[in-house]
């Protein structure tokens, strides 16, 4: 356990260290990059076979930082950081896998992807709510130079588009935080503090600033109608980095909208629960709907990342405990298994054929060329879809039982989205990998394509066992997240039953 | 508990055989068609272990195996087994290898078809066993995977429509099935089958969900009744059954049918009905409509088919609605003696065995006409066969016949006691029926005559050597089968008769 804040300052050094290495060579830099990472998760997985779930989360370091403000620097896990941590080592460590064939600037680029990690690592661990914004900026920046330089299609466009949002989403979250800081008379950044002081604020100004909070973390979880720059960032992003943004860095937004916006603004979420869920929802048949029409097929996996955070949105604005620990377990899910799935369509399919048209893909019939990647793109396909056996599955279905006891009419809705995911998945796995039954020969130009190579191969079945791992045994997770949310700071927010 | 877990034996053997299959990524075809044949052989092996452990007379579920699961979701590991799963499970033990066999000269990518098949089998014997919904669910919907890939990449020409429409309209079901049981799940706090059907004897179960108001309770109902009955499938959902079946390869066919079909039919005796017992009451007499329709309906479709595949299709609609038009009766009322309703439900269960024998020895001889014919299977393609093949026109014709219902064969017992059931119950419903068995003959005897009489023509004008083979023993053993249980359906009665009566003995009767 003690050793946990050393994920944060090894990902530091190692991204330091590969843009150092990057200089002499580009295996070295990459070779740092994966020691670095997979030593994060070691830290990670290390933690958490001595991890005892408890209510309040265990203080790693407490130490003052800026006395004048009360901002101290204070990390601290509980049940739901454990298991995103787990998460993000996980992501990073595929991600790097992923990523072996950038041969362009890659110390760099590798540099710039363990700064992210770093930050990544420093939100889930942060127990002060000032700490937490600045971990969260921290990655942020890394993000918009990822896509900016490694990026493909219309890469200016979607780094921009999604740097703004993110900085829109963050400015209204430091509005929201400084407002409650400074009018309520807190002394420190402590959420603790910054949930007493703001229980003093009538409903009405709680009711602002649970919008301004919760409403800018919900940009970077991908909430409808602020979802609009995931496809396109996802998109535009170099396969290791969309594995990382639909993974993790869409986490930390709803992650956010967890454990800051809704323990200290209880009275606001009960004003906007119905708001919230109803988005959600929208944005979980609108995104399927959406995904269902689309022609790359990047895009598709871009539009069922912002269906499946729907998912977590509608979790958490259930407010119950089964409705939250789905959500959390949801957010694991989806980080794992989105990855797998940008891991296919934008490493193992494009980067041979050089195309992510449905229309083209479906006349080489890839199956035969690339049994492999078809085999994980079911896999992962299946899982995307919910199916029982992988990890979505009991995500989905506490979320769904959670909703329809807070509202049975949110969970009819929701469960029309798992049936549209369905619907959305089979036709992209069908085109992408087995179109062309009609003619059975292999067209002459794609015949050469180079092998899966190895770290392919390793990454996909990291990704696959963790998927289902945690969909045969749920329990490894929720035995952490469940104790979590008994916490004192939730005990306002998530009310009802325990699951 | 028993010391040797038989059930997740019974599940997990066929699933080992795929894994064997797959890391062996060099075995020759002849060497995956056997091992897969072996693998598939297990279920068999492991139905007759259950039935020497099995006590008929036992009330409950016999040879459980419960743990828990997912502590959060009270969700619990459970097999058991009682008649309706034992009869099942030897059905499913009989159909697959012999889809298998029906296979054999199948050329493409052998391995992965063998892979493909024994996970689907495993999975269909897991939702005869499976007790809990988390765990049933498992299997139900893993099903699909390798139906989708059986029927899309061995298929005809239409292949890849029909699978995609095959699982859209199956997923689209089990979507409204787990609403369900999410509503149920909150409403119980238990998955457990025998949990919520114990809750729901009591009307406990009612009250709990009538609590949410308004459309709700009803909604709950028809959800998982959609779900099932999309499965099964009930007229009028049912109209992605015949490109299925039509377009995928024989042996896939014979276990689509066979097998597959049985798992909707088994949901409404395991799950619908005894955890709805008041709703499906109420709802008796549309339902009752509904399973006339796939009855009289699936008759004369299958009547006006030319493709002998498609009409084969039809007849399954007609054949399957008996075992649902049976259960409906039951639950209508009122019973003016028990002894109806084991009737009806006796016949029920024994129909499901039957058509599954029958309908999948069909699908096997049109799976050969199929062959000879390459890829042409029109009922005007053929003539006069029967002088060329005439093993192959005996053993078809008797299989017609016991898809027709003729006494001595096993068609006829099953039909015979869900009718005489139906007829103490809903007298019109039977009568109406009747129309059914009627066109049944009429089709079957349009089939008969048109391929196998009159002059040689079309196909079978050429060279036509009688069936043989692989081919030759699976319809054998299956017209064997149909002679021992027309003969001695005593050998399968016995096995449920027990628990028929209990859950007639269950049932208000004035």
């Amino acid at each position: 356990m003690r050793l946990l804040p050393w994920t944060i300052y090894l990902s530091l050094a190692g991204a330091m260290l590969s843009l150092a290495a990057g200089r002499r060579s580009a295996a070295a830099a990459r070779w740092v990059a994966l020691g670095t990472a997979a030593a994060a998760w070691g830290l990670v997985l290390a933690a958490a076979t001595g991890f005892s779930p408890s209510a309040l989360p265990q203080t790693l370091v407490d130490l003052d930082w800026i006395p004048s403000m009360g901002g101290r620097y204070h990390l601290a896990a509980d049940g739901i950081s454990m298991t995103l941590l787990v998460l993000t080592g996980l992501a990073a460590t595929a991600g790097i896998l992923f990523s072996w064939n950038i041969g362009e600037r890659t110390g760099e680029f590798f540099a710039f992807y363990l700064t992210l990690i770093a930050g990544v690592y420093g939100v889930f661990l942060s127990a002060d709510a000032l700490l937490f914004f600045v971990f969260y900026e921290l990655a942020i920046v890394p993000k918009y130079f990822l896509i900016a330089i490694w990026g493909s299609t219309n890469r200016e466009y979607g780094a921009m588009k999604l740097a703004l949002y993110s900085f829109a989403g963050s400015a209204l979250v430091l509005a929201g935080l400084l407002w409650a800081y400074a009018t309520g008379g807190a002394h420190s950044f402590a959420l603790a503090d910054l949930a007493s002081a703001a229980a003093r604020f009538p409903a009405g100004q709680q009711v602002a600033m649970f919008a301004l909070v919760f409403f800018g973390f919900a940009v970077l979880a991908g909430l409808f109608p602020f979802h609009t720059w995931a496809p396109t960032g996802h998109v535009a992003a170099p396969t290791g980095a969309s594995m990382l943004l639909a993974g993790v860095v869409m986490k930390l937004g709803a992650y956010g909208c967890l454990r800051v916006a809704m323990p200290l603004f209880p009275a606001g979420l009960a004003f906007w629960q119905p708001a919230i869920a109803w988005l959600a929802i929208i944005g979980i048949l609108y995104a399927g709907l959406v995904a269902l029409v689309q022609d790359d097929c990047k895009f598709v996996i871009g539009y069922s990342s912002v269906s499946h955070m729907g998912f977590v949105m509608l979790g958490l604005a259930a407010a119950n405990p089964r409705a939250v620990a789905g959500a959390v377990l949801q957010m694991f899910s989806h980080g794992v298994i989105a990855g797998l799935l940008f891991a296919v369509v934008g490493r193992m399919v494009y980067d041979r054929t050089h195309t992510r048209r449905l229309g083209d893909l479906r006349l080489l019939a890839l199956y035969r060329l690339l049994p492999f990647a078809a085999t994980v793109f079911v896999i992962a396909g299946l899982a995307s879809m919910g199916f029982p056996g992988f990890s979505g599955f009991p995500a989905e279905l506490s979320i769904l039982m959670g909703a329809w006891q807070a509202s049975p009419l949110w969970a009819a809705a929701a469960a029309l989205g798992v049936l549209i995911a369905a619907a959305f998945t089979l036709r992209v796995v069908q085109l992408t990998f087995f179109g062309g039954s009609g003619s059975r020969e292999t067209p002459a130009a794609s015949a050469a394509l180079p092998p899966i190579s190895w770290p392919e191969r390793t990454g996909a079945l990291l990704l696959i066992g963790a998927a289902v791992v945690i969909g045969l045994k749920p329990d490894l997770l929720l035995n952490w997240i469940v104790p979590s949310l008994q916490s004192p700071l939730f005990k306002a927010v998530i009310k009802g039953g325990a699951p | 508990m028993t010391a040797c877990p038989i059930l997740s034996i019974a599940i997990f053997a066929p699933w080992a055989g795929a894994l064997l299959l797959a890391l062996v990524p060099r075995a020759s075809p002849a060497l995956s068609r056997a091992l897969a044949l072996v693998a598939s052989l297990s279920t068999l092996l492991a139905g007759f272990s259950a039935i020497a452990r099995f006590d008929p007379n036992a009330a409950g579920y016999q040879l459980v195996e419960r743990h828990a699961w997912v502590s959060a979701l009270n969700a619990h590991y459970c097999l058991g087994l009682d008649g309706l799963s034992l009869v099942l499970v030897l059905l499913t033990g009989i159909v697959a290898p012999a889809g298998l066999l029906a296979s054999w000269r199948q050329p493409r990518e052998v391995r992965l078809f063998g892979i493909l098949y024994l996970v689907l089998q495993g999975c269909a014997l897991g939702v005869f066993l499976a007790l809990d919904f988390f765990h049933w669910f498992l299997f139900w919907e893993l099903s699909l995977i390798p139906a989708f890939f059986l029927i899309k990449l061995w298929g005809g020409p239409g292949a890849s429509r029909a699978a995609y429409q095959f699982v859209i309209y199956t997923l689209a079901g089990s979507a409204f099935l787990l609403l369900g049981f999410v509503a149920l799940f909150v409403a119980s706090g238990s998955l457990d089958f025998d949990e919520l059907s114990r809750l729901a004897a009591t009307g406990g179960l009612s009250n709990r969900l009538a609590a949410l108001g308004g459309f709700w309770p009803k909604a709950v109902f028809l959800g998982v009744f959609l779900g099932l009955a999309v499965k099964v499938p009930l007229f009028p959902f049912h109209t992605w059954l015949p490109p299925a079946y039509a377009e995928a390869p024989a042996g896939v066919s014979m276990f689509l049918t066979g097998v597959m079909s049985k798992m909707g039919v088994y949901g409404f005796l395991r799950i619908l009905w005894p955890i709805f017992p008041s709703e499906i009451h109420a709802a008796a007499t549309p339902l009752l409509w509904l399973a006339l329709g796939g009855v009289v309906l699936g008759a004369f479709a299958a009547l006006r088919q030319r493709d002998l595949k498609r009409m084969i299709a039809y007849s399954s609609i007609n054949h399957v609605s008996y075992c649902l038009l049976a259960l409906f009766a039951v639950a209508a009322g009122p019973l003016k003696s028990a002894a109806v309703a084991s009737s009806a439900l006796g016949g029920a269960i024994l129909q499901m065995f039957n058509h599954g024998l029958s309908a999948s020895a069909l699908f096997l001889c049109v799976g050969v006409l199929e062959a000879r014919g390459g890829g042409r299977r029109g009922i005007g393609d053929f003539g006069g066969a029967r002088s060329a093949a005439p093993v192959f026109a005996g053993l078809c014709g008797i299989a017609m016949f016991s898809s027709i219902g003729l006494p001595g064969l096993n068609g006829f017992v099953g039909e015979f006691l869900i009718f005489r059931g139906v007829f103490g119950i809903v007298p019109w419903a039977a009568a109406t029926a009747c129309m059914g068995v009627l066109v049944t003959a009429l089709f079957y005897l349009t089939f008969w005559q048109r391929v196998f009489h009159g002059p040689r023509a079309g196909v079978s004008a050429g060279a036509f050597p009688d069936i043989a083979g692989a081919d030759r023993v699976a319809l054998a053993i299956l017209v064997a089968l149909m002679f021992l249980f027309g003969i001695a359906p005593q050998l399968l009665v016995g096995l449920f008769n027990p628990l028929v009566t209990a859950w007639a003995g269950g049932l208000p009767t004035p």
